[in-house]
């Protein structure tokens, strides 16, 4: 965890950690790791609005919790940023990540795979590795997919690749 | 089309026919030439039912089943009685693809879920009309026309979605090309695909059905790549510990990373992808030594080589399962190594040495090397890519309690919601 700022740190410490070691096709074990997964992503959340740092929704697309679709925002120069946020649970889960979608900003930076994928490879896939099975869906967006909008947005709306949605509007209107 | 080329040539004909100017008929004559060149060059061979070795200009087949007449294989037309199943069809598995098509394999199954792309042009394979098509489609459109004999099954899907996974799983399940193979209805699955998830999702599928694969991959600089054999049991799987990668061998912090995600080139992809289905032939037509792991540094020129012994702590419970079968058929593996070593030495050799003062004996190099654990030192060259997960802790129990008491999963759900809402 060196070169990660204290509040990420801090902010991971107090998310719980996960224990059953199960995929989406593993049963029964994996509703216990869906209820793992939801106590988590509960803590996160609650963190978040408490500290005044709410920047995420998500939730299951579907019953078996194999697929999960929501909203993720950004604020830049007081600017607030919002995407959609989809991934799978891949069947190998918990020993490879979720890749998380951006599918609005899919070829708009160099920093993504096709279908809005965000590269997770060198920041984030490590310490997965490494925290397999404590790590699940609420640590994957605190370490995987903050730091990567931290990063990218940015670049991206200094460079005008992406306008914030009044801009938009009113340059249509004219 | 051809009918339509027809019907252009005969008009061609008939105005040739009328022009009274002897040198337009030129021009037109040098029209005609390139339609009938056109007309050539759509013609799509018929299928061929046997292999032949004559040497002839229009035999497809002749140079390869020359290979029988230098020694090199014993049933080159075995060939067409293989399946083989390669999973990603981009830089490296487009170009296996066609290889393995013009090698006259019986049957390609072909996966991947991505469409051409004209950033996709600096590798080999695919044609910038083609763009916009899925890869599987495009593939099956070039490799029909380079060789009809062989049959195609084209599967556009993502395998390491649930879904994906099972179609991926039924189509290698099923045997309709040959119902009497033993196993699985694949001889072999080329994993081709560009991410570690992914191959972790191959190497699932494979150690559930028992089913030999190859892996391969090139590094995200493209300067470095490897293949490597996995037998389920046998060999260590891919997750008995973090994958191998070639070392760049210059300092990697050199190495600039800032910007796109994965550098490629033709000319590594051609490598590896070359290297992988030479691998493959060897292993289908038992020739040569099977490659048990090929690495290729193409900045020092290097090919370290190495063999893992499956971990017998592997993290996936599929792994195990082979390990312990192979295990426990050892005593059957050892009498057929011994039978067939009686047949070999059927013409015994002089006894070069009568007596043996100092005992010297020769032992087996396989015997030898069991202490080279999946774990053990790597040689030269060769790096993990990914740490190894750590010894699992359990949380504090406590931490657990205090949380959220709440232990029903649809609870869960709505707390969830709730906070997703307000």
């Amino acid at each position: 965890m060196e070169g990660w700022d204290p509040t990420t740190k801090s902010t991971l410490t107090q998310i719980p950690l996960l224990s059953v070691k199960a995929g989406p096709r593993d049963g029964g074990a994996w509703t216990q790791r869906l209820k793992e997964e939801y106590k988590a992503l509960i803590a996160y959340t609650s963190m978040n609005k408490s500290n005044d740092n709410d920047w995420f929704r998500i939730s299951a697309a579907n019953p078996e919790g194999t697929r999960w679709t929501g909203k993720c925002w950004y604020v830049h120069n007081l600017l607030k940023y919002e995407f959609d946020l989809q991934f799978d649970i891949p069947v190998t889960y918990p020993a490879t990540a979720p890749e998380l979608e951006l599918p609005q900003l899919d070829g708009k930076t160099q920093k993504m795979y096709r279908g809005g994928k965000i590269c997770l490879t060198v920041h984030f896939k490590p310490l997965w590795a490494k925290n397999c099975p404590r790590f699940g869906i609420a640590h994957a967006l605190c370490l995987g997919l903050a730091p990567w909008l931290a990063a990218e947005i940015p670049i991206l709306v200094d460079s005008g690749m992406i306008k914030h949605k009044d801009d938009a509007a009113s340059s249509n209107e004219s | 089309m051809e009918a339509e080329l027809k019907g252009l040539l005969s008009d061609l004909q008939s105005l040739k026919d009328s022009l009274p100017d002897p040198s337009h008929q030129i021009s037109v004559g040098k029209i005609q030439a390139r339609l009938e060149h056109l007309k050539l060059g759509n013609a799509q061979r018929s299928k061929i039912k046997d292999m032949s070795a004559e040497v002839v200009d229009s035999n497809p087949y002749s140079r390869l089943m020359a290979l029988q007449r230098m020694g090199i294989v014993d049933n080159y037309e075995r060939i067409r009685e293989f399946s083989v199943a390669i999973v990603g069809i981009g830089g490296v598995g487009s170009v296996a693809a066609e290889m393995l098509t013009r090698c006259g394999i019986g049957r390609l199954l072909l996966y991947d879920y991505d469409k051409v792309e004209l950033a996709n042009m600096n590798r080999l394979f695919f044609r910038p009309e083609q763009v916009g098509m899925t890869k599987t489609d495009a593939a099956v459109q070039t490799l029909s026309d380079i060789n009809p004999d062989v049959v195609l099954e084209s599967y556009t899907l993502n395998i390491t979605t649930v879904q994906g996974f099972e179609i991926f799983m039924s189509s290698l399940k099923n045997k309709s090309f040959r119902p009497d193979k033993e196993g699985t209805g694949v001889d072999l699955v080329l994993s081709c695909v560009d991410n570690y998830e992914a191959r972790m999702v191959v190497n699932q599928g494979c150690n559930e059905l028992n089913q030999t694969w190859m892996e391969s991959g090139v590094s995200e600089n493209a300067v470095s790549g490897h293949i490597q054999l996995l037998v389920p049991g046998e060999t260590a799987c891919f997750a008995c510990a973090p994958p191998l990668v070639v070392a760049s061998g210059v300092d990697e912090r050199t190495l600039k990373r800032e910007g796109v995600c994965a550098a490629s080139l033709p000319t590594t992809m051609g490598v590896v992808a070359g290297l992988l289905v030479q691998n493959t032939l060897k292993y289908l037509l038992k020739f040569g030594n099977v490659t048990p792991y090929l690495g290729y540094n193409a900045l020092k020129d290097y090919f370290p080589t190495m063999e893992m012994k499956p971990n017998p702590q592997c993290s996936n419970a599929a792994c195990l399962e082979r390990q312990k079968e192979y295990i426990l058929a050892k005593p059957a593996r050892d009498a057929a190594a011994r039978a067939k070593m009686e047949a070999e030495a059927f013409v015994e050799p002089e006894c070069l040495h009568a007596d043996n003062e100092w005992n010297i004996s020769v032992v087996d190099d396989s015997d030898v090397q069991d202490s080279s654990a999946s774990s053990g030192a790597l040689p030269e060259g060769l790096v993990h890519e990914l740490p190894s997960a750590d010894e699992f802790q359990k949380p504090p129990a406590s931490a657990e309690t205090t949380a959220t008491p709440i232990d029903d999963l649809e609870d869960l759900r709505k707390q969830l919601e709730a906070l997703n809402a307000a």
